[in-house]
């Protein structure tokens, strides 16, 4: 079988003044029509790894890797040319905040169908409709008038519903959300992510969820990677979370604080110098 | 004795066709070392109701009590700033980014009049877990966890007995989250603080405080102990729908 996207010893590296530092350290994994989620703190190298995936690393910024391809196509020495086709298109990337990835200065609509015709060949009314019903996709109401709307009118959670309907509308295969709704309520949140969900099953799209909130991935996704100073510590199936071993993973999920069961103090992350340089566990499949 | 006393608070923001009522006749008590939590989405009214009592907001109407002393508009005397302190949401924002911690801390005490700083500057970074070799940094050169304890030891410095804290870990990462979540209910058990937090995290709130309001467009909906949140013993389907889908979204 083979995968959507394929990597093997990614690494990530910025040269600093003090020599190079290294932000993603090494991972391999697979994606194929699932859900993978990749867990971690900040600084952990999660949002580095989308944005390589994507080749969206500024230099000085460099990604090097024995292998980075989607579909059996090299994607880390492919054309710049080739790789604007490979985004939106193929493969697209939803942001954390909508407040700073939609452009302020374009009304909703005509952002959407430029997203659109960059893609498609279609005519302009054409991609209006298809923007109009992408909109009603995810439970946006009044669709027509959110068109009009420059994005400082929007609330945040629609903002981000705009942003799903924008990077799903030229039906990329490959989905990466970073962070999708961390700025976002959450009553606001729930709702986003059934969106989300709802699309990508129906569509049989692969989709990369990005987060540093555990029991979130654990619910949303197939299979989760947790990731530690730009390495894989520990990968597993979503539904046995419960069986978690590396203690990094269990601090994660035991620091956060529950309504229903209180706890004097939570427990706090003992860092141990050995996870850093522990190899990195393969999430190939 | 009370250290908040709120009753009939309005906020309105704008005017003419604009003209939008962000607080609806708001009234509650805060007793003195308790911590009442404010919980709603975005844009319900509860970080204004926190900015009028700090007195960021201009032209609010009903009555405020702090402390004995009878709040009016935006004025708040130096002796009010002596008893009550803020911590913001964003500890990448709230810090003076060409200020060190040292200056932070002192400019605080400075205008509060409180003599041998030096030796309280070490005092206060011991206190929120930094330590002096953190004195002479500045805001970037610190984690946001760091810069958070910082903006907490800023917000200490004046010694206050309440502090008003706005979402203060809505911006950093779990495990950040509950090593400053410890620190502030070790703080307020040492130094007998009374806290109002705003925070959109029901389990923050449970975690931190005894008693929340829960807000919707403006308005209290409801005011209940964090037990009766636990039992679900609520009365209005708005707290139901919000505790549902917090514990929905966490399991």
């Amino acid at each position: 079988m083979t995968h959507l996207i394929d990597v093997e010893n990614l690494r990530v590296t910025f040269p600093t003044r003090s020599g190079t530092f290294e932000a993603v350290r090494g991972i391999s994994f697979t994606l194929g029509k699932e859900r993978l989620g990749i867990v971690g703190e900040s600084g952990s190298g999660k949002s580095m790894t989308g944005r390589a995936l994507l080749r969206l690393i500024r230099p000085p910024g460099q990604i090097t890797a024995d292998r980075m391809e989607m579909h059996g196509q090299d994607l880390l020495n492919a054309s710049e040319k080739r790789m604007r086709q490979v985004r939106g298109r193929q493969m697209s990337m939803i942001m954390q905040d909508p407040k700073f990835s939609l452009n302020p200065v374009m009304t909703v609509g005509q952002q959407m169908i430029e997203a659109l015709r960059t893609h498609e060949k279609v005519s302009k009314s054409r991609a209006g409709e298809r923007a109009l019903e992408m909109l009603d996709e995810v439970a946006i109401r009044n669709p027509e008038r959110v068109l009009t709307l420059y994005p400082h009118e929007v609330s945040g959670g629609m903002g981000q519903r705009i942003m799903i309907a924008m990077m799903l509308l030229p039906k990329p295969e490959i989905l990466i959300a970073d962070e999708p709704t961390s700025a976002l309520d959450v009553s606001v949140q729930l709702q986003v992510l059934d969106i989300m969900d709802k699309l990508v099953k129906e569509r049989g799209m692969g989709l990369i969820f990005i987060s540093h909130d555990l029991n979130l991935v654990a619910k949303f996704c197939d299979r989760i990677a947790v990731m530690y100073a730009g390495r894989i510590v520990e990968t597993c199936k979503a539904s046995e979370l419960g069986r978690a071993k590396h203690p990094y993973t269990l601090g994660l999920l035991n620091a956060v604080p529950d309504l229903e069961h209180p706890r004097a103090r939570l427990d706090v992350l003992k860092r141990d110098p050995a996870w850093r340089e522990a190899p990195s566990v393969s999430a190939r499949q | 004795m009370n250290a908040i006393e709120a009753r009939g608070v309005d906020v309105y923001f704008g005017s003419g066709a604009e003209l939008t009522r962000a607080v609806n006749d708001v009234s509650f008590e805060v007793a003195q070392g308790e911590s009442f939590g404010l919980v709603g989405e975005s844009g319900s009214g509860k970080s204004t109701i926190l900015r009028v009592i700090a007195g960021l907001v201009p032209g609010w109407t009903g009555e405020i009590t702090v402390a004995g002393e009878s709040l009016q508009d935006e004025k708040r005397s130096r002796a009010f700033h002596k008893k009550v302190q803020m911590v913001f949401q964003d500890p990448y924002a709230s810090l003076h980014p060409r200020q060190t911690v040292d200056r932070v801390l002192s400019e605080a005490m400075e205008l509060q009049g409180i003599t041998d700083i030096n030796r309280r500057i070490t005092r206060l970074l011991n206190d929120v877990g930094l330590g002096a070799g953190f004195r002479f940094r500045y805001p970037h050169q610190l984690s946001g966890g760091q810069r958070q304890r910082v903006a907490i030891a800023r917000a200490l410095a004046p010694e206050p007995e309440i502090l008003l804290l706005d979402e203060p870990t809505s911006a950093l990462d779990v495990s950040v989250q509950a090593e400053i979540l410890n620190l502030l209910a070790d703080l307020r058990s040492e130094l007998g603080l009374t806290y109002v937090m705003v925070s959109h995290d029901l389990g923050v709130v449970g975690h931190l405080c005894g008693r929340a309001a829960v807000m919707k467009d403006g308005e209290f909906v409801e005011v209940l102990g964090i037990d009766a949140m636990r039992r679900l013993d609520v009365t209005q389907p708005y707290t139901r729908h919000l505790l549902e889908s917090s514990i929905r979204s966490i399991r």
